[in-house]
């Protein structure tokens, strides 16, 4: 499914639009590190928590579990929120 | 700035390793330490907080990294800079046991090469306070348990609350150069350790230190070491400027000694950084920031001056010739000051309003190599080849 990558993000996939799969959010994240080795530590932390600054949507939708089903022809969208300057 | 930068291969010269909020330089110094080229931004808009040199090799740089956005990471150059490697496994605590609370690394805060005889080995110190370890030159970092995951330490750590305003840091990783197992650590807060056997057990040091007023300094937790140095001619003795004074320690001796009270009264030993003098175990020097009232952390009456010891603390004197003589308002960070080896020392510190000044002699005579820069966290001065 397509995957788009905020700015931050582009040093490790070059383009921001991108192909991953997965079952689930987690799972598609995983497929993305597979890629793109390194970029999953920068937007979920050791603990599994999405990282204060990273927002995660699907389909336009704003989601907060990281176990969030996903299907064919779904579009996720990696978010830089708003931080201080 | 001149055209100075000295070529790979040639005889060893100093660079000014430059952490900022907003990324990292590199000022390239010429033989005589009076021309200076700077390099950068590396990592433009990232937050580095330490930038640090192997001196094993001379050649290898390790940037500890995140951004506003972003988590932490560790990059790393053997080139000076040129390109840089991103660690496949940054330092990151252990996941939490399913219902326990777990930590996240927010930032990488220290570096520290270990000893000369573990080449490619480096320690870590990060926010909220961790210690990490790699062994394969900063590409993989494993925590190391008997701190982290102690519960007597993680009760001395306390809360991010308790912390700094950017987060609680375990810094001034130091490796006594007689015995790679022999290390000390500080946190802010949480009071200094020591180990002897590379880390596997940790006793803490903090008799003689003091604390905010109306708090018990026998609770480790209460303490704030804000930075140790230790003296390479004589690794026995340390010193540390702490949240609450300046001391001195001489081991085996388990009491530090609050030598910032010889300091002028209207000055104060208050301050976030300090300097050892390489080869005088004598000699060292610290920036004094103002901690009155409100704790402005500036230079105290907007005169900035450094202040040396020559006799271990018994006596200090001022070294301001060449800084303004007012209304300048400046923050030095405990990473901002440096020496390099040179006779005599050369000392550098940055400001937090972006400015890098050295002194070539010791602190007698001072000068703006660079300015305009982002917000310093950090100066290391290195022997680049």
């Amino acid at each position: 499914m397509k995957v788009l990558i905020p700015s931050p993000l582009l040093s490790y996939t070059r383009v921001s639009e991108v192909d991953a799969a997965g079952p689930t959010l987690a799972a598609l994240l995983v497929d993305l590190d597979r890629q793109f080795p390194g970029i999953r530590f920068r937007v979920i932390d050791e603990q599994e928590r999405m990282r204060p600054h990273m927002r995660f949507f699907v389909n336009g939708e704003q989601v907060f579990d990281l176990g969030r089903a996903l299907a064919s022809g779904d579009e996720v969208t990696l978010v830089q929120a708003l931080s201080g300057g | 700035m001149g055209k100075s930068r000295k070529k790979p291969g040639e005889r060893p010269y100093v660079g000014v390793l430059v952490a900022t909020r907003k990324g990292a330089f590199i000022v390239h110094g010429d033989a005589k330490r009076k021309r200076w080229q700077l390099d950068g931004p590396h990592f433009l808009g990232h937050i580095i907080h330490h930038l640090v040199l192997d001196p094993r090799d001379g050649r290898t740089l390790l940037a500890a990294a995140k951004t506003g956005h972003l988590g932490p990471t560790v990059f790393r150059s053997t080139n000076l800079g040129r390109t840089w490697t991103e660690a496949k496994k940054p330092p990151a605590f252990t996941k939490a046991k399913k219902g326990e609370p777990g930590r996240s690394v927010d930032h990488t805060f220290w570096l520290t090469p270990c000893h000369a005889s573990e080449p490619g080995a480096w320690y870590a110190g990060t926010s909220p306070q961790g210690l990490f370890r790699s062994d394969d030159c900063g590409d993989t970092w494993r925590p190391l348990p008997s701190v982290n995951d102690d519960a007597q330490f993680r009760q001395w750590m306390g809360s991010v609350q308790d912390g700094t305003p950017d987060g609680p840091k375990l810094h001034s990783i130091l490796v006594d150069p007689r015995d790679p197992k022999h290390l000390y650590f500080g946190m802010s807060g949480g009071g200094v350790h020591e180990s002897t056997d590379g880390g596997k057990h940790w006793r803490p040091l903090i008799a003689g230190m003091e604390v905010v007023g109306g708090f018990d300094p026998a609770n480790i937790a209460f303490h704030d070491p804000h930075c140790l140095r230790m003296c390479a001619t004589n690794p026995d003795r340390l010193y540390q400027q702490n949240h609450c004074g300046i001391y001195r320690i001489d081991r085996p001796e388990g009491t530090w000694h609050r030598i910032g009270k010889r300091m002028p009264k209207a000055v104060g030993d208050v301050g976030f950084t300090m300097v050892v003098h390489p080869r005088d175990a004598d000699t060292a020097w610290v920036l004094p920031m103002d901690g009155q009232t409100v704790w402005p952390r500036t230079s105290p009456g907007g005169r900035p001056a450094v202040f040396v010891t020559k006799n271990a603390g018994k006596s200090w004197q001022r070294l301001d010739a060449g800084m303004p003589r007012s209304q300048a308002w400046w923050t030095v960070k405990r990473q901002a000051m440096s020496a390099d080896r040179h006779d005599p020392v050369g000392l550098y510190f940055g400001t937090t309003s972006g400015e890098l000044w050295m002194s070539r002699d010791e602190g007698q005579g001072w000068e703006c190599i660079a300015r305009h820069l982002p917000e310093i966290y950090a100066v290391e001065a290195a022997e680049l080849r």
